[in-house]
């Protein structure tokens, strides 16, 4: 549903991610991994319309997306190279970046768009602070998660607010209270409802687990996998390897601004290289042989 | 003497309603944009000068100042696309000191329209003062008064009851946060001129009949509004408030028992202690985000 190719940005004079490419699938929940200052949280900001690009491209697939027989005629004559088939695909496309086998006419760039445009475009940022208004009760928050869509789906924001809090039982208890009044705990949950609230078709999540209590960060794992099986595409960073691999679909590790391991969760699980760096696994056995 | 310090205490709060009204509208653009408008003085002159010229042509007067009110709300909102809007990532000196060129062009404007002639409006009702404790007190009073209260009452409706509302102070809590749920901080930013425009307009009509209207009455208006909303703590609507009505009363009391020569260097004065006693106001708190 998402395709980066050839993804530059910049803080100022310095490099954040260098020449990323990458795609997320429809549905998957992906785990982006990495030490501090490995580009992480630069890229979702980027996804998320909080940093401009200096180069490369963010393509998003098309909502109410159509056959690609209708979407992309010239596909149908099957003889032709992937490259002249579809006029619309990039140059120097990588078959990485094809796998998802659908026509780059579904998809629209969405590269260096404003934060508002990427909500509207259904993709929702979860920020590392949480961020969110603590001088506002916790439903005031959570309606204002819906504001791009208030004045269409008016009507329906309640229901959609009571579905977020069975996700989260914790906040209907707390509903009137101020926002910066609650836990970390309950102000990280309240900042995942508040971005569900928009309906995301990609919802990025930067570092949740940071500050939290391990039985904490075991229940917020444990909601972004019940989010995952509502068919919500679901980007993860996270320092905290462990949790994000054993509810991500697909990894990847990022070093320097770009990716250097990728693969299923069970793959880098067992990877020797993100058992010594991110997994503590050299620590033990040293420790063992000690 | 009681009598005096009635009448004294009304005067004040006549006064101190429309520093009130003006602290207002510096408020909330300053708490919405975290832009000081040094403009909103303009406001208030044309405001009142459109308004007495509109009444002048024959139109009635209630049509002649929803007339004025619009149009110098256009006028806030088209100088925020023109001159804020293209600057919004520059610092708050450089945006201040364009509100400061903003100032000194539409007095320039009010110059060549109006002439350095003054100008004044009837008041809104007919009637004689009436007599309270001795003390009199003008008719128009009430209304200023009324305006000042109806407006006070609809900007905490608005942002405490509405959902618009809501997204303003959320844009106001946290910028990042609001534009990450889609909160547009520019369309904020631009219907806060829009508002404050409106604003100085009506309180601009409003005293017109009690005050001479030249093209100049909103410099020295803007400065009275400036330190109504530093004693409430520029940020904080009901301090803007409280701020204009002390600034009024201290004023009147200064003029009536001391000398009349004390007025307009009063407030300066108040300002400086404030800021070196209290800098946060007495009700509010600067460093508030911007958005």
């Amino acid at each position: 549903m998402l395709r980066i190719k050839g993804l530059d940005v910049y803080h100022g004079y310095v490099q954040a991610v260098r020449g990323l490419s990458m795609h997320v699938k429809e549905g998957e929940l992906l785990a982006i991994l990495g030490s501090n200052g490995a580009g992480k949280s630069s890229l979702l900001g980027t996804l998320a319309g909080l940093n401009k690009p200096a180069k490369g491209d963010i393509l998003l697939k098309r909502k109410g997306d159509t056959p690609p027989s209708e979407e992309c005629p010239q596909r149908m004559k099957g003889d032709t190279p992937p490259s002249e088939e579809c006029p619309q695909r990039m140059k120097g496309d990588t078959p990485h970046l094809a796998e998802t086998e659908e026509c780059p006419q579904s998809y629209q760039a969405i590269t260096g768009n404003s934060p508002e445009k990427m909500v509207r475009l259904g993709i929702s940022l979860v920020p590392e602070r949480r961020e969110i208004f603590g001088s506002l009760n916790v439903l005031d928050n959570l309606m204002l998660g819906a504001y791009h869509r208030y004045r269409s789906d008016k009507a329906i924001i309640p229901s959609d607010i009571r579905e977020v809090m069975e996700f989260f039982p914790a906040l209907k208890d707390r509903e009137n209270e101020l926002a910066g009044t609650l836990s970390g705990g309950l102000q990280q949950m309240l900042a995942i409802g508040r971005a569900l609230m928009a309906r995301p078709k990609l919802l990025l999540l930067d570092e949740p687990s940071v500050g939290l209590a391990p039985l904490v960060v075991r229940e917020i794992m444990s909601i972004l996998a019940q989010l995952k099986n509502t068919g919500v595409t679901i980007m993860l960073v996270e320092q905290n390897t462990r949790a994000a691999l054993k509810v991500a679909d697909r990894a990847l590790v990022m070093e320097r601004g770009t990716i250097t391991i990728s693969g299923s969760s069970d793959e880098l699980m067992s990877d020797v290289k993100v058992q010594q760096a991110y997994l503590g696994r050299a620590r033990v056995q040293a420790a063992v042989a000690l | 003497m009681s009598d005096q310090l009635l009448q004294l205490l009304f005067t004040g709060l006549t006064l101190g309603s429309i520093y009130s009204l003006i602290a207002l509208a510096l408020v909330t653009t300053f708490k919405v944009t975290g832009i000081l408008n040094l403009a909103q003085g303009e406001f208030v002159a044309i405001g009142a000068l459109l308004a007495i010229s509109l009444y002048a042509t024959g139109i009635p007067m209630f049509a002649a100042f929803i007339l004025a009110i619009i149009l110098v709300a256009i006028m806030g909102g088209c100088l925020e696309r023109a001159a804020i809007h293209p600057a919004r990532r520059a610092s708050g000196l450089t945006l201040i000191i364009i509100t400061l060129g903003l100032s000194i062009s539409l007095r320039g404007l009010a110059l060549l329209i109006w002439g350095t002639d003054t100008y004044s409006l009837p008041a809104f009702s007919q009637g004689g003062p009436l007599i309270i404790g001795g003390a009199v007190l003008n008719p128009q009073s009430f209304w200023i008064l009324g305006l000042a209260v109806i407006t006070l009452s609809v900007l905490y409706a608005f942002l405490g009851l509405t959902y618009a509302g809501k997204a303003v102070k959320a844009a106001v809590i946290n910028r990042t946060a609001a534009r990450l749920v889609g909160i547009n901080p520019n369309t904020i930013s631009f219907w806060a001129f829009v508002g404050s425009g409106a604003l100085g307009a009506a309180a601009g009509i409003f005293i017109a009949p009690v005050t001479m209207s030249t093209y100049d009455m909103g410099f020295m208006l803007a400065i009275k509004g400036f330190v109504a909303a530093v004693i409430g703590g520029l940020n904080n609507i009901g301090g803007a408030v409280l701020g204009g009505l002390l600034l009024g009363v201290l004023e009147s009391y200064s003029a009536g028992l001391i000398s009349s020569g004390l007025k307009d260097g009063l407030a300066i004065i108040i300002l400086l202690v404030v800021l070196m006693v209290k800098p946060h106001g007495i009700l509010g708190l600067l460093g508030e985000r911007k958005i």
